[in-house]
């Protein structure tokens, strides 16, 4: 792969590409990761993104800001990957128009009938990796979006900065998600069996 | 007066701090009259906490940071 080099002036004064983006190697591949729900698909995100951000470094005004523009780059990969996979074609189709209530359907379902703390053994039941898989289930704009809020923090107008949107396109998105969430937190719950005392 | 439909589309909404005053205010009285919603408002939370709490733990394996640190010095090595 021929590689474009970063331009000179921007190396010169600075410090080196390693130096600036090594402090965020475990943030960005946690982060591939969560979106793209695989570990090789992450690392290979992971180094495009590296080698997209390399051949535009000139474009970083604010050192200071390089994780919010390496965020920015590693969720471009992944829309960019998404669309060409047309991976969204292959999840599990969550109807987000109707509206789900995880928090309903755990107490009409009542798989653990003997708890008192029902909806937290739910959620006990994510590890990590089963979060991830819950996660996949949502539309990718939708996911992005989800992750970006909820386990990093952004608030929505650095998601809408950050994914070259509006802030309403970013409200809206997670209004859409968290709907997909808790259907997709039960639906994975199910079809793993870790229900199985639900009634139905 | 909102019912609860409408208040549990804005539970997000209001731990985000995303809602208008107005649509914050009938929230709140709201929740200040219904159990059931201060329960979705509880678990809600608990959502977040969850989807919050790996970030601490997040680290990449060692193989593939060697990998990745080796595919950023031969960037810089391209140059």
């Amino acid at each position: 792969m021929e590689v474009k080099a970063a331009p000179a002036m921007v190396m010169a004064d600075a410090p080196s590409f390693e130096a600036l983006v090594a402090p965020d190697l475990d943030y960005l591949y946690a982060f591939a990761y969560k979106l793209c729900g695989d570990r090789q698909a992450a690392e290979d995100v992971v180094q495009d993104s590296l080698l997209r951000a390399y051949r535009a470094l000139d474009q970083l005004r604010n050192r200071e800001r390089s994780r919010f523009w390496l965020t920015k780059i590693v969720s471009s990969v992944c829309m960019d990957r998404f669309r060409s996979e047309r991976k969204h074609e292959h999840d599990v189709s969550i109807d987000d128009e109707r509206h789900f209530s995880l928090f309903d359907t755990l107490v009409e379902e009542d798989p653990f009938p003997y708890s008192d703390r029902l909806h937290l053994d739910f959620l006990d039941l994510f590890d990590d990796q089963r979060l991830v898989v819950a996660l996949g289930r949502l539309r990718p704009a939708h996911r992005t979006t989800l992750v970006l809020a909820y386990v990093y923090g952004y608030k929505a107008r650095e998601i809408a900065e950050l994914t070259n949107t509006s802030i309403g396109t970013v409200l809206s998105r997670l209004q859409r998600g968290r709907n997909q969430l808790e259907r997709a937190l039960w639906d994975v719950a199910r079809e793993r069996g870790l229900v199985e005392g639900a009634r139905s | 007066m909102i019912d609860c439909k409408q208040a549990v589309q804005r539970l997000w909404g209001y731990l985000d701090k995303n809602l208008e005053q107005a649509h914050e205010e009938e929230l709140e009285h709201h929740l200040g009259l219904c159990r059931h919603c201060c329960g979705e408002l509880e678990f809600a939370k608990q959502i977040r906490d969850r989807l919050a709490a790996g970030v601490a733990a997040d680290k990449v394996e060692a193989p593939v940071r060697e990998r990745l640190e080796r595919f950023i010095r031969g960037l810089e090595s391209s140059r």
